[in-house]
């Protein structure tokens, strides 16, 4: 087994060394860690794109162990797109096969300045960097099938896309997974931080690694039965995800008015059904797609799928509610298999999904795009992000960016990032997580839906200001924590309505490293991931200010409820008071 | 009195999307979901008039009845 190990690549100088796992970063993995090695390490006022910012990768705390839906990777940076501090993860295979291989953390440091990209290969002989050409200005689906060929079939690659290439902020990183399609480390714009250092991928080639250290395999065993367990007995992670994804919540905001439809200027949606998660599985069954899909081994949730076009030919995998929500309700794309197919598009170009969706939606109340035209969708893809026209440039450059070229005030974002899939005035818990997640709007960073919409945790009233702030700092909290363990977010399903399953949790990360973390501990080590990050924000510039939403949601009230989004700015600093 | 009905992911199989559903005065949803032969102990998530309902809830003329099974996504 290997003894754990940090790499640094610096891209400067082209030199490459392990140190020694540092005695504080031992008991923490994932976002904790991605976290706290930006935060020692990078000054938050440098530039996102410049030679001071750095690119960590770290595994999750039980990421490569047999426990179900452990395989997650954490990527995190300073932002190009929000100016703060970013962690985004990320299912596929990587992420197990670099803590297979004793990987606690990977370290991107530098800037090349002689204009050459470069490759990196981890295995068990070590770490090894090459100049790259090939696979240079290639879609991701062409440049995985290429390194599948150059070094193995079961190869892990993390790779740049053509988008990250040019260095766009919607760019994003890709990932591999089993079957050699794509899972993206999404948000804030950090595939454009890899490209900026010309790192084209990574390919990591577990072959011969043994297996993890677990301090106390019985318990292990034993912790792990019950976790698979109960994750399989909640009737969301056990059954309903494998059947219609993440996509069978457009019916659900649709019935809740919390759509956001038409760049945000409604909350339901009349065409809802033709683009609903119950219109996608059924689609995908008669098409002989397959609706349950898991995007790293080990996962028992299994909410990827694999979509077939209409000659039942692959066409798109793991299509997300946040994707076909921006596409069909946001920017009136009624048309599922063009939104797959822009999905596909945007996983091989390397661009956020939803960055870029929402996007368009902003881009179509300017007048570029017609409104509801897919066609001119996936030829504005095709044609002019993927090939870095000037208008290929600008809507690379994300929401904001085209709603300040088109001189609009109803631009979507928190912190410069778009908003996703809820509308933040007819569900306001969410509104509270857009406004103060370190992250900018981010759905998943404290995901009140749970509570607010689908009665998970209890039920808080989605229209009625009170609770949401506590709410939201809560999942926040746990959000934290669990980003940080390996685990993939849904298994919060089952975490908050189940103690037991919440103990099976604590039970495997105390059996993997022989220790005895309480629940209170979990909460003290989100607490200090999320200070940690906002500390990070604080000094790269930010303020409390910049925990607001935008200014239309306060005096453009949204049907059916007619809400509008009516917290102080006093009551928004309160959630930091903790 | 009319009430719509719309069900959602498995409580559509065998049954129907949205139907327009004739009840006397004073039902309420629980009478719907026993007349829809769908158990309560499967229902996640219950709409009237787009908000928030528990089955207990009284119907009204002309009600909006949103039914979901236990789901989630994110």
């Amino acid at each position: 087994m290997e003894m754990d190990k940090i790499w640094r690549v610096n891209l400067s100088d082209l030199s490459v060394k392990s140190e020694p796992v540092p005695a504080a970063w031992a008991g923490l993995g994932g976002r904790a860690l991605t976290s706290t090695i930006v935060a020692a390490e990078v000054p938050p006022t440098c530039h996102p794109l410049g030679p001071n910012n750095k690119l960590v990768f770290c595994p999750g705390l039980l990421t490569g162990t047999v426990a179900a839906d452990s395989g997650r990777l954490s990527a995190g940076a300073k932002s190009p797109l929000t100016g703060g501090i970013k962690e985004s993860n990320v299912g596929g295979t990587a992420g197990q096969m670099l803590a297979k291989l004793g990987v606690k953390a990977l370290i991107i440091e530098g800037h090349p300045t002689d204009g050459k990209w470069h490759g990196l290969y981890l295995n068990q002989e070590g770490l090894r960097i090459e100049e790259e050409t090939e696979t240079l200005g290639k879609g991701n689906y062409e440049s995985v099938q290429i390194l599948n060929e150059r070094v193995n079939k079961r190869v892990g690659v993390v790779v740049c896309g053509p988008a990250g290439e040019m260095k766009m902020l919607t760019a994003n990183i890709s990932v591999k997974d089993p079957d050699s399609h794509i899972r993206s480390i999404g948000r804030g714009g950090l595939g454009a931080v890899m490209g900026s250092k010309k790192l084209k991928f990574i390919a990591v080639d577990a072959s011969g690694a043994t297996g993890m250290p677990i301090a106390d395999p019985e318990k292990f065993k034993a912790a792990g039965k019950a976790w698979a367990d109960a994750l399989m007995a909640h009737g969301v992670s056990g059954s309903a995800l494998k059947t219609y994804g993440t996509n069978i919540l457009i019916n659900i905001l649709n019935e809740a008015g919390g759509l956001p439809t038409h760049n945000f200027t409604a909350g339901q949606c009349k065409e809802h059904d033709a683009f609903s998660g119950e219109t996608m599985h059924d689609t995908i069954v008669k098409r002989g797609g397959n609706p349950s899909h898991a995007c790293h081994p080990g996962c028992v949730i299994q909410c990827s799928q694999i979509y077939n076009d209409a000659e039942g030919k692959y066409l798109a995998s793991g299509l997300e509610y946040e994707t076909v929500w921006a596409l069909g309700a946001d920017s009136g794309i009624a048309n599922l298999d063009q939104i797959a197919e822009a999905d596909h598009i945007m996983d091989d170009l390397g661009v956020d999904s939803i960055e870029t969706s929402v996007m368009f939606a902003v881009a179509m109340e300017g007048g570029a795009i017609p409104w509801g035209d897919g066609a001119e969708v996936l030829r504005v893809l095709k044609e002019e992000i993927a090939k870095g026209t000037p208008f290929g440039r600008l809507l690379g450059a994300g929401t904001e960016a085209v709603g300040k070229a088109y001189g609009l005030t109803r631009v979507p974002v928190v912190k410069h990032q778009a908003i996703p899939a809820y509308d933040p005035r007819s569900v306001k818990g969410i509104g509270i997580t857009y406004a103060t997640s370190t992250m900018g709007a981010d759905h998943t960073s404290g995901y009140t839906i749970a509570t607010n919409i689908l009665g998970v945790g209890g039920h808080v009233d989605p229209l009625k200001k009170d609770g949401q702030i506590d709410l939201s700092r809560n999942l926040q909290i746990a959000t934290a924590s669990v980003d940080s363990t390996g685990m993939c977010i849904f298994v919060a399903f089952p975490v908050l309505d189940s103690a037991e399953c919440f103990q099976s949790l604590l039970d495997l990360i105390n059996a993997r490293y022989g220790i005895a973390l309480t629940g209170d501990d979990v909460v003290g080590l989100g607490k200090y991931v999320l200070t940690t990050e906002h500390k990070f924000n604080l000094a790269a510039g930010m303020t409390n200010k910049d925990d607001r939403l935008p200014e239309f949601f306060e005096y453009e009230p949204v049907a059916p409820h007619n809400a509008v989004w009516d917290f102080t700015p006093e009551e928004i600093d309160s959630y930091w008071n903790f | 009195m009319q009430v719509q009905v719309r069900l959602y992911a498995t409580f559509r199989n065998d049954r129907f999307n949205e139907q327009m559903r004739d009840y006397p005065p004073g039902t309420t949803i629980k009478n719907v979901l026993d007349d829809l032969k769908i158990e309560e102990s499967l229902v996640g998530t219950l709409f009237v008039d787009f908000k928030y309902a528990t089955s207990d809830q009284e119907l009204h003329e002309g009600a909006n009845l949103g039914i979901f099974p236990v789901v989630g996504g994110g």
